[in-house]
């Protein structure tokens, strides 16, 4: 594999976020592609592979990036991939009708040597308010391979790009800045003559703007030779201290007016279409937080909430594991296996087979992909910065800003790999206090289908364990944003335009999580299996859930209950599927229920998102995390218990 | 005649109380002063505030002094905070200082610079003076922050103000550049504008640091 990779000739696909560029490299890639960390890093970068005219040809897919000036993580990583991996093409996918505004990163990719082939996409949403732009000229001007095309509708363009890339033959042109810019890249050019793989326009360029990684490469190369180019340098930036970075924008903005004067033709009269007026829906409080409550009523209580937990996890459990598979396999090895214990680990009451494959399979495949599901439709719509901006003030209040609400929108599909996504965070502030809120106020999918299921027997139930969420989720965030030190976030955000999802993108993102989440998490779920097996056997579980009955007196509680909550541990739902069963059985009245439910919600994370919680924040933090969220959640029962016994709510 | 440091800040107070709160007179508590304070014995000679017991009332004599001192203050703010960037209580403080140095015409000099700002930073009224009316009457607009226009007003990127260069180089690589035409399109519950079709949304804060010409 590693020596294919050296051979086979490399595409690197870059653009900015929500040019349609996941599109582009799914349609060119098929569905066979591996998505893992680039070295070193916590970024994930898409590989898959592509046969142009024969020819065989490894796709990766960039994060989005602005500019060959990194400020982000995912930016860094996507410039490094450019550095490092020596692309035969690299293919910059533009929004036509941010042509004007894109094409100043063609020309720094230009700027830098590298083999550029620009695919104008998204060329019908452009002639739908009325642009033309004559391909050929801009072609003619840029002097590389320019395509048009709507990859995404249609695969408008694909067999244009794939021609392009068949017969892509490097060719090189200078945009020259003015007079006095020119200069001083040609000075600082001219004391460098070590050998680089980007052109030395480019580096000079970045070493002005002090770019810290391009400086050490140039300090590596040059060795004795630095010391010149640091003094001449740090010269031209004091010289222009006023508006360095400023100039060199504002030159690439004229150069790119240049090439596109005669390029692109507006037509006037392009009305405000429905998705405009739906956008603007969104984003005013009085209608979008209505079409909030309607995204979250269809997406995930009547998707997710009906369909995946109800009626597939129906079919699934009752039908397929209750009826054919599990009496199937408990035959098969009462049959073959005479050791107890063993029988036990495979199909005994926390078997692999009867607890840690029926689990995974028929309860929380369904659950957490309906919800995947739900979650792309909702990413590819566009619809999540619309969102950001709505609750921005809101999230400033806890610590956060609006971006945040992505990871905690995911968390209520997997507290786990929402945790995972808070890297997306600017500051490491915001990343703690949303682990914190991910780990204490978020109920995951599978959580909230069981307690979904187990609170509506009891009217008002619901409603009290909804405001007790929402309340702890607030308070615990306005506390945090108060005692956490550091810098209050700012929000900027881009608002890519509405567009309907496409049904081959949801499926590729919804199977990619799914993958993650079975490579993460299933293993996770059959050591638990094997940890209550042996818990059991051995009578430390007994001895566990012994040591908790004080605990559940306290809360009001029968002492059944204490095995609910240290299997909650083990895997969220466990311990709200124990209540389940508890309330079945009658042990529980409305009351005791509702603690139970908003306790558990509360109380620790599973065991997976433990462990993911010490990956990303260490020890210190998560174990305060953990302990913090243990405390509040008992605080909290106890609470509720005494306000509920007081005011005769649901007695 | 100009009254003294003490005299303007119980002048600042009995404005806010009786002119934005709209109550009578301000009690020496609420002032915290004392009946034999200097500066509003100052205060009583020059005739601008009575004294009824324990109340001080601002007389009409002493309205226009006491409207060009809050001026001043607001105007200190707005200083600290858009132009030194000094945020927060050192703001607050620092321009409690600073704002009794804007006498003899420098207050003018530092509205005009900040063209004619109509709210504090804390989003108080800064009463308008005569260099704001004459703006308003030659219809001057200036440079005004984002977060001045209305939804639907256009304008062009002026500058942006760089209190953080990531940021400001971030916005700049997102097109959102000097000499770009900007169309506001929402104001609630954060800033909304487009430029040419790309579409950006900021927080309060950011949009204070992109300067637009009205067009």
């Amino acid at each position: 594999m590693q020596n294919q990779e050296r051979t086979e000739k490399k595409i690197i696909l870059v653009g900015n976020p929500n040019v349609g560029k996941s599109v582009v490299f799914n349609t060119l890639t098929g569905s066979y592609t591996t998505v893992s960390n680039y070295p070193g890093t916590s970024v994930e970068v898409s590989r898959g592979h592509c046969q142009v005219a024969g020819e065989d040809y490894l796709v990766l897919d960039t994060p989005g990036m602005y500019s060959m000036l990194p400020i982000t993580e995912e930016e860094r990583v996507a410039r490094r991939i450019l550095l490092e991996e020596s692309p035969h093409v690299v293919l910059h996918v533009i929004d036509a009708r941010n042509l004007e505004r894109m094409l100043p990163m063609t020309l720094q990719l230009i700027e830098a040597g590298l083999p550029v082939l620009l695919l104008i996409n998204i060329m019908d949403e452009a002639e739908r308010v009325g642009m033309k732009i004559d391909i050929p000229l801009l072609q003619e001007k840029l002097q590389i391979p320019v395509v048009g095309g709507a990859i995404g509708r249609g695969k408008r363009g694909l067999s244009e790009l794939r021609e392009a890339i068949a017969n892509y033959r490097a060719s090189k042109a200078t945009f020259a800045y003015a007079k006095d810019l020119e200069k001083d890249i040609q000075k600082i050019s001219s004391l460098m003559p070590g050998r680089y793989i980007l052109d030395k326009r480019s580096l000079t360029l970045m070493l002005l703007q002090r770019d810290e990684e391009i400086a050490q490469r140039v300090r590596d190369t040059e060795g004795g030779h630095y010391a010149a180019v640091e003094d001449a340098v740090n010269d031209i930036i004091f010289t222009r201290r006023v508006d360095l970075h400023l100039r060199i924008s504002l030159e690439r903005k004229r150069i790119c007016k240049g090439l596109l004067d005669g390029v692109v033709t507006q037509q006037e009269g392009a009305q405000a279409t429905f998705a405009d007026r739906l956008s603007n829906w969104m984003m005013n409080p009085w209608t979008g937080i209505p079409l909030l409550l309607l995204v979250l009523y269809l997406g995930l209580y009547q998707f997710v909430g009906g369909f995946g937990a109800g009626t597939l996890v129906d079919f699934l459990e009752g039908t397929l594991f209750e009826e054919y598979l599990n009496p199937w396999v408990i035959g098969l090895c009462e049959q073959y296996i005479p050791w107890y214990w063993l029988n036990e680990l495979l199909v005994g009451e926390y078997g692999l087979f009867t607890l840690g494959v029926r689990y995974a399979v028929a309860i929380i495949l369904p659950i957490v992909g309906t919800f995947f599901v739900a979650f792309a439709m909702i990413e590819d719509s566009g619809y999540f910065p619309r969102l950001a901006m709505l609750v921005d003030r809101v999230f400033k209040m806890i610590g956060l800003n609006g971006r945040a609400v992505i990871p905690m929108v995911l968390g209520f599909g997997c507290d786990t790999m929402a945790t995972v996504v808070t890297r997306t965070l600017e500051t490491t502030r915001e990343r703690v206090i949303a682990t914190l809120l991910l780990a204490l106020a978020i109920p995951c999918s599978a959580q909230m289908g069981v307690i979904l299921g187990l609170l509506s027997g009891v009217p008002g139930a619901l409603l009290v364990w909804m405001a007790c969420m929402v309340g702890v989720f607030l308070l615990v965030g306005l506390l945090a944003a108060q005692v956490m030190p550091g810098e209050r976030p700012m929000f900027y955000m881009e608002i890519p335009p509405l567009r309907l999802p496409q049904p081959q993108n949801v499926m590729i993102k919804t199977l990619t999580r799914m993958q993650w989440y079975f490579m993460e998490i299933f293993p996770l779920f059959m050591i638990a299996s094997v940890l209550l097996w042996a818990g059991k056997l051995t009578g430390a579980l007994q001895w566990l859930v012994e040591m908790f009955n004080p605990v559940m007196r306290l809360l009001g509680l029968p002492h059944e209950a204490s095995a609910a909550f240290i299997f909650g541990f083990f895997r969220r739902d466990f311990g709200a599927a124990g209540l389940y069963d508890l309330q079945t059985e009658g042990l529980l009245n409305p009351v005791q229920l509702t603690v139970a439910a908003v306790t558990l919600t509360l109380f620790v994370p599973c065991v997976a998102q433990f462990l993911v919680m010490q990956k990303e924040r260490g020890w210190r933090t998560s174990l305060m995390i953990f302990f913090m969220v243990t405390g509040m959640a008992f605080t909290v029962g106890w609470s509720l218990n005494k306000a509920l016994m007081l005011t005769g709510i649901l007695s | 005649m100009k009254v003294s440091d003490k005299a303007e800040e119980i002048l600042e107070s009995l404005w806010i109380t009786t002119e934005e709160k709209g109550e009578d007179a301000c009690h020496f508590e609420r002032l915290g002063i004392s009946p034999e304070d200097e500066g509003l014995a100052e205060l009583i000679r020059q005739a601008f505030v009575e004294v009824n017991g324990d109340w001080v009332r601002l007389r009409k004599e002493g309205r226009e002094e006491a409207r060009m001192t809050v001026r001043r203050h607001r105007l200190a703010e707005r200083l600290m905070m858009d132009i030194l960037d000094i945020k927060g209580v050192t703001g607050d403080e620092r321009a409690c200082e600073f704002e009794h140095l804007l006498h003899h015409g420098v207050d003018t000099k530092i509205c005009t610079l900040l063209n004619h700002p109509t709210t504090c930073p804390h989003g108080k009224p800064i009463p308008p003076g005569s260099c704001c009316q004459q703006a308003r009457q030659s219809g001057d607009v200036g440079v005004v922050a984002l977060t001045e226009l209305k939804a639907g007003e256009h304008g062009e990127i002026a500058y942006l103000s760089a209190t953080d260069a990531g940021k400001m180089q971030k916005l700049m690589s997102m097109g959102v550049l000097p000499g770009s035409d900007l169309v506001v399109t929402r104001t609630f519950p954060s800033y909304v504008f487009k430029v040419g079709y790309s579409e950006f949304a900021v927080d309060s804060e950011l949009g204070r640091e992109i300067f637009v010409r009205k067009t």
